[in-house]
């Protein structure tokens, strides 16, 4: 029974340290699709946490820092659309840019302003998103099995949480089922088609990169706002770049993209529970060994050794009318 | 298909337009001073001042710059082969290995001019190994090398904390750092050459490494236009097709250039290691792989533009690091924002104001300006 | 005369300083079906894309059905009835047929009841105008010429009561071709306006009520298909009378050079595109291999070249045999004298980037005579390059020059300079004169004569029929990645004609 309160208990952390992931993943989802890749994603989740923290601590109100946390994640993405769409410069060189921009500025902004290190004030509960309790958590809770489950693992998390599970089946609709998820998959893989069907593949391209700046800000509020009270210098930690990679895994699809997430969170929690505690057979393990293996294994899976990656195939290239 | 853009005078490409870019670039890093409530025209006089100021200040500026000619002509190299290169971080930090190893084993035994070329070949073959992996999963099984060189620098980090914490630590040393190097792993300084100019150096890290990253430079130069590999690699990142078509191995050569490339920024741990701290420390390369990528874009790729990109930015650490002293709201972190603004005007939007600098070049010269770049095909 | 569906007056466009539209005036009456014609770069499809809005034209006015319309984005011109049919298919490749039909014309934002809609509609376009289609076949496992029909679909779904079709048959079958134009009839008679691109006189000759020629950028002349002859169009296209025989003397074939025996390949989608092909190229004779783009010549030549693995035959190059798996590289195979002047210079044949004098080594840079150590010996390049400049009368004569810098023609001479001045045993040649210049034509087609006078093995693949029968002394053609007949150089265009339609295709099994 201890095993299996460890488990719910591993599951429980997982779910909470996909999250952001997720939304990273989701967000880059819809730019990537409409053909703009970003590696930008790191940099816009950072400034959303920043701005999230920051405003929450000011205006004392977890929602005022969501709002602005995707105004300024947002406003990042118009850079990144400005550069690779209207200005058709490098994506790659774009992203590395707005990464840089958004590590440097929330350290500057947030000391000149709160002068804590980098840090913004520690937020009080209401400037924070709390846990949500699910009907009859602490009803079932005794029950055995399903009651942690339920009231562990799925109850008792953030708004943001469940928000989170719920773009998964959400971008698959907006993907499929509707006309601007089909012109934005469209655009991704032939842009001419969709200029010559009168469509502006400027503006469809700019709805996308606003579409991940808005996923990239609710990433750095539930990182600011419900992981933690506040946020802390660089607390992205490569977060943006396990998103992009588990994104690739996913092959650019909402539902795969969900379940590399949680391998990914799972990996995460893993090493926290384990850290520096000896493991059956092979003793002890360095906790390096665990923060690394995520990086190994994107890059043993982007080895491809498990299937091919093809990425939308007008991706990375800027659309140019052709005489 | 015509050249999607007219063409310009050569000095205009390649000189007024990077530097409209950089000006751009440092007018919005202004700005973000003014945002912090600073007057942005005294922390730019503070900056000059203290990157150039005294001879002091120009050794540091120069001990800087050499980490980053390093950096910046590893990602030059990559991206005359039509790859990015984000991995010049990790290589320089696991290119450490490679100068501790020799140094660690060798200090004193051989005296430093024996120490340093066994040096650069230690850091040199630790940084290409570490661009090697990227490069071969590049070539063979297409995984794309922006996002693996990225993972070898989380990678790269988890290695080195161990190894420095759990390894190579002293025994009964809390600071997870190797020893400090004996004589034979320190390098002679370069101060008299400041001081030639009359300008006295109390002490500096400016260290012969400097003169090293020159010939680099200069090698990289004969290497890329000169050769027949440099060639090879021109022609692959140009046009990856016409480099099938003319026989030229498209495995081999990426392998190849991301192997020069890794050297090259493995070679960048020479600097702080052997000629300044004398052990190696945790986070010893402190972003400079980054700023390699913003001293190549500045500088177009080509050592003549790296070497003084370099020098700018080794003028922003040092000038940056007086700045947070004279005007404490302003940390280094600044500079994490000019490399990220220089970035996005160098690199993402450099054609942001050609059309108006065509236009400009059309009025003054109608008839140089604006001409078609090809002729004769489509229309 | 009928009321005009189209009507432009003075309309002119550049591009930089190439006019490629100047004052261009044209009047396409409802209800006929009106060929626009002229060679490569006479400014057809700048027109076009200007009548559909996708550029703007600099001046000038147009007026559909009489009305005066500003056309400033395909949806100006969708609105006005006008659908195109672009020469590039613009579909998205990993779609249904459905998805792409639909595509900007959906109704509202949700897919289900526009696609319910678009599937009846689709169902009596293809009743009244004999179009089958499969809705829900994905575009890119359909042969080209259902792809076609569903630009078509397209372009009808959205009420389109002009078509325009910018060279619809460049990538058709003879037979497929003359299904196109069954339909377009079909669509005449329905009362729409078809507006018909190409640079293929019979084609014109066969379907169109009125033509109109134009030439580099103008528009010469219109007329009244039964009123002209092929003659005329063709004089009126080029400005002077064509000349389709070049002056050659006799073949005096030697020995085999180049064989090859039972070839296969498949292209990167795995799609065998190359099907157990044999033939023969001696020393002293210029083979030719005929047939519309797509048939598997571009797979044959650069799977000849060591470009492209082949899956199954051989290939002999002098006597000895080439590894066709992958093991040869272009490198070996020049190195053994084979000289290769690919289909697509701009990306392939030349780095449009490099200075003409390091293009004039591309393929040969590893050569000791070019090499000092690891050196390139830039002094030798430069002034072998500048000799051949000359020599080949590239323009301007300056080496040091970016490449991207020539023109068309000039880029073509580059790269035959370079491969003919290696004194290669074979060379094989993909379309040699594609986007270049009269004068340069005629340069080219005397230096190929040239080679193989000197005892050169020549393979000369082109799509363009009169320049394979006026150069080769035999014509293989290619359909369906088959050789299906070989024929002499006195062949008529219709016999040609027809193996490239695979009509003959029987004969390939003797």
């Amino acid at each position: 029974m201890e095993f299996f309160t460890t488990i719910v208990q591993i599951l429980d952390s997982t779910v909470r340290l996909s999250v952001p992931l997720l939304l990273a993943c989701l967000a880059g989802l819809y730019s990537e699709r409409s053909g703009i890749f970003d590696i930008g994603l790191e940099g816009k989740m950072l400034a959303g946490a920043f701005a999230a923290g920051a405003a929450a601590a000011v205006m004392g109100s977890a929602w005022a820092g969501l709002a602005m946390a995707v105004l300024i994640s947002v406003g990042l993405a118009l850079v990144h659309g400005f550069a690779s769409i209207t200005h058709r410069g490098n994506q790659i060189v774009s992203g590395v840019a707005i990464n840089f921009i958004a590590a440097g500025s929330t350290i500057i902004l947030g000391q000149a302003w709160f002068s804590q290190g980098g840090r913004t004030p520690s937020l009080s509960a209401e400037g924070r998103f709390g846990a949500v309790n699910l009907p009859f958590a602490d009803a079932v809770a005794d029950v055995p099995i399903v009651g942690p489950i339920y009231s562990e693992l799925l109850s008792g998390h953030s708004l943001l949480v469940y928000f989170a599970f719920a773009m998964v089946p959400f971008t698959w609709w907006v993907l499929f089922r509707t006309r601007f998820g089909l012109r934005l998959r469209a655009v991704g893989e032939n842009p001419a088609a969709v200029d010559t069907a009168g469509i502006s593949v400027t503006w469809l391209r700019y709805r996308a990169v606003i579409c991940t700046g808005i996923l990239c800000g609710f990433a750095g509020a539930y990182l600011a706002l419900a992981m933690n009270a506040g946020f802390v210098k660089d607390m992205t930690a490569g977060r943006g770049f396990i998103a992009l990679a588990a994104l690739i895994f996913a092959k650019w699809r909402p539902v795969p993209a969900m379940m590399a997430c949680l391998l990914f969170g799972f990996l995460d929690a893993a090493a926290i529970r384990l850290g520096g505690s000896p493991l059956p057979l092979v003793g002890r393990v360095p906790v390096q060994f665990f923060q690394a293996l995520p990086y190994v294994l994107t890059v043993v899976l982007l080895a491809g050794f498990i299937g091919k990656a093809i990425p939308p195939r007008a991706g990375g290239q800027p659309y140019v009318k052709e005489r | 298909m015509s050249a999607p853009y007219a063409k310009l005078p050569g000095w205009a490409d390649y000189g007024l337009i990077p530097v409209i870019n950089l000006l751009v670039a440092f007018l919005v890093a202004g700005l973000v001073v003014m945002l912090v409530g600073e007057n942005p025209l005294r922390a730019a006089g503070i900056l000059v001042e203290g990157a150039f100021g005294r001879g002091q200040s120009i050794a540091y500026t120069l001990y800087y710059a050499t980490s980053f000619i390093f950096t910046g002509l590893a990602v030059a190299v990559a991206f005359h082969c039509g790859l990015f290169n984000i991995g010049g971080e990790g290589q320089a930090y696991i290119g450490g290995i490679g100068v501790a190893i020799v140094c660690l084993s060798l200090d004193g035994v051989f005296p430093w001019w024996i120490n340093f070329p066994l040096a650069i070949l230690g850091a040199g073959a630790v940084g290409a190994f570490w661009a090697f992996i990227p490069g071969i999963l590049q070539a063979k099984r297409g995984s794309h090398i922006v996002i693996t060189t990225i993972m070898f620098n989380f990678i790269a980090a988890s290695v080195m904390v161990y190894l420095l914490v759990d390894v190579i630590k002293p025994a009964g040393s809390m600071a997870p750092q190797t020893r400090t190097f004996l004589e034979g792993g320190q390098l002679p300084k370069l101060n008299w050459l400041i001081e030639m100019f009359g300008l006295p150096i109390r002490s500096s890290p400016f260290n012969i490494t400097f003169l090293l990253a020159l010939v680099c430079a200069w090698l990289v130069w004969l290497l890329i236009w000169r050769t027949k590999l440099g060639y090879e690699i021109r022609t692959q990142g140009h046009s990856p097709k016409a480099a099938r078509y003319a026989g030229i191995g498209e495995a081999r050569i990426i392998v190849i250039t991301m192997i020069i490339s890794g050297a090259l920024a493995g070679m960048m741990a020479l600097n702080p290691i052997m000629g300044d701290q004398h052990r190696v420390q945790l986070d010893f390369v402190t972003g400079a792989g980054f700023v390699g990528i913003a001293v190549a874009l500045m500088g177009r790729s080509h050592p003549v533009g790296i070497i003084p990109a370099a020098i700018l930015f080794g003028a922003l650490y040092q000038g940056g690091a007086e700045l947070s002293f004279e005007i404490p709201t302003i940390s280094r972190d600044m500079i994490v924002i000019i490399q990220g603004l220089v970035i996005l005007f160098a690199g993402a939007l450099e054609h942001m104001f050609r059309p108006q600098i065509q236009t400009l070049f059309a009025t003054l010269r109608p008839r140089s300006a604006g001409v078609e770049a090809t002729s004769g095909e489509g229309a | 005369m009928a009321e005009a569906a189209i009507e432009l007056v003075g309309i002119n466009k550049s591009f930089g300083a190439v006019r490629a539209n100047r004052n261009i005036d044209l009047n396409i009456p409802k209800g006929t079906i009106h060929g626009i014609i002229g060679e490569n770069g006479a400014g057809k499809s700048t027109l076009m894309s200007i009548l559909y809005g996708f550029y703007q034209a600099d001046s000038g006015s147009i007026s559909v059905d009489g009305k005066p319309t500003t056309i400033h984005t395909p949806n100006d011109a969708i609105a006005a009835g006008i659908g195109m049919v672009h020469q590039h298919f613009m579909l998205v490749e990993n779609f249904t047929v459905l998805e792409n039909i639909i595509l900007g014309a959906e109704g509202e934002a949700l897919l289900g009841s526009s696609i319910a809609k678009a599937r009846s509609e689709l169902e009596r376009l293809e009743r009244d105008y004999g179009l089958e289609v499969d809705p829900d076949a994905i575009i890119e496992e359909l042969p080209v010429g259902l792809q076609q029909r569903v630009e078509i679909l397209k372009a009808l779904y959205r009420g389109a009561d002009i078509l325009i079709l910018d060279e619809p048959t460049g990538v058709l079958t003879p037979a497929e071709a003359d299904h196109l134009f069954r339909i377009l009839a079909q669509l005449k008679e329905e009362g729409k306006t078809v507006v018909l691109i190409t640079h293929k006189l019979r084609e014109i000759m066969a379907i169109t009520d009125n033509v109109s020629v134009m030439r580099q950028g103008e528009m010469v002349a219109t007329r009244k298909t039964a009123e002209t002859t092929v003659e005329e169009l063709a004089e009126l296209m080029v400005g002077r009378r064509v000349l389709l025989r070049v002056e050659k003397g006799e073949a005096k074939p030697g020995d085999f050079k180049l064989s090859v025996k039972g070839l296969t390949v498949k292209d990167s989608r795995g799609v065998t595109m190359v099907k157990d092909v044999s033939f023969d190229v001696r020393a002293g004779e210029i083979v030719g291999i005929a047939g519309v783009a797509g048939n598997g010549q571009s797979e044959l030549l650069e799977t000849i070249a060591g470009i492209r693995t082949a899956e199954a035959g051989k290939v002999t190059l002098l006597g000895e045999e080439i590894d066709v798996s992958g093991a040869t590289d272009p490198g070996d195979l020049r190195d053994r004298g084979l000289a290769h002047v690919p289909e697509d210079r701009h990306h392939v044949g030349l780095v449009l980037q490099f200075e003409e004098n390091e293009n004039s080594v591309l393929g040969y840079h590893d050569e000791p005579q070019y090499l000092k150590g690891p050196f390139l010996d830039r002094e030798k390049i430069v002034a072998e390059a500048g000799e051949n400049m000359k020599k080949y009368d590239i323009r301007p004569a300056n080496p040091m020059l970016k490449t991207a810098n020539f023109s068309g023609g000039n880029q073509q001479k580059i790269v035959l300079a370079r491969e003919m001045e290696q004194d290669p045993e074979v060379l094989i040649v993909g379309q040699p004169t594609r986007g270049v210049d009269v004068g340069a034509i005629e340069f080219i087609h005397k230096r190929l004569i040239d080679m193989r006078d000197q005892g050169k093995a020549v393979l000369l693949i082109s799509v363009e029929l009169d320049e394979v029968r006026s150069l080769s002394d035999r014509i293989l053609v290619m359909f369906d990645g088959r050789i299906v007949g070989e024929r002499g150089p006195d062949a008529t265009e219709g016999e040609l004609g027809l193996l490239m339609a695979g009509v003959e295709s029987k004969e390939a099994a003797e």
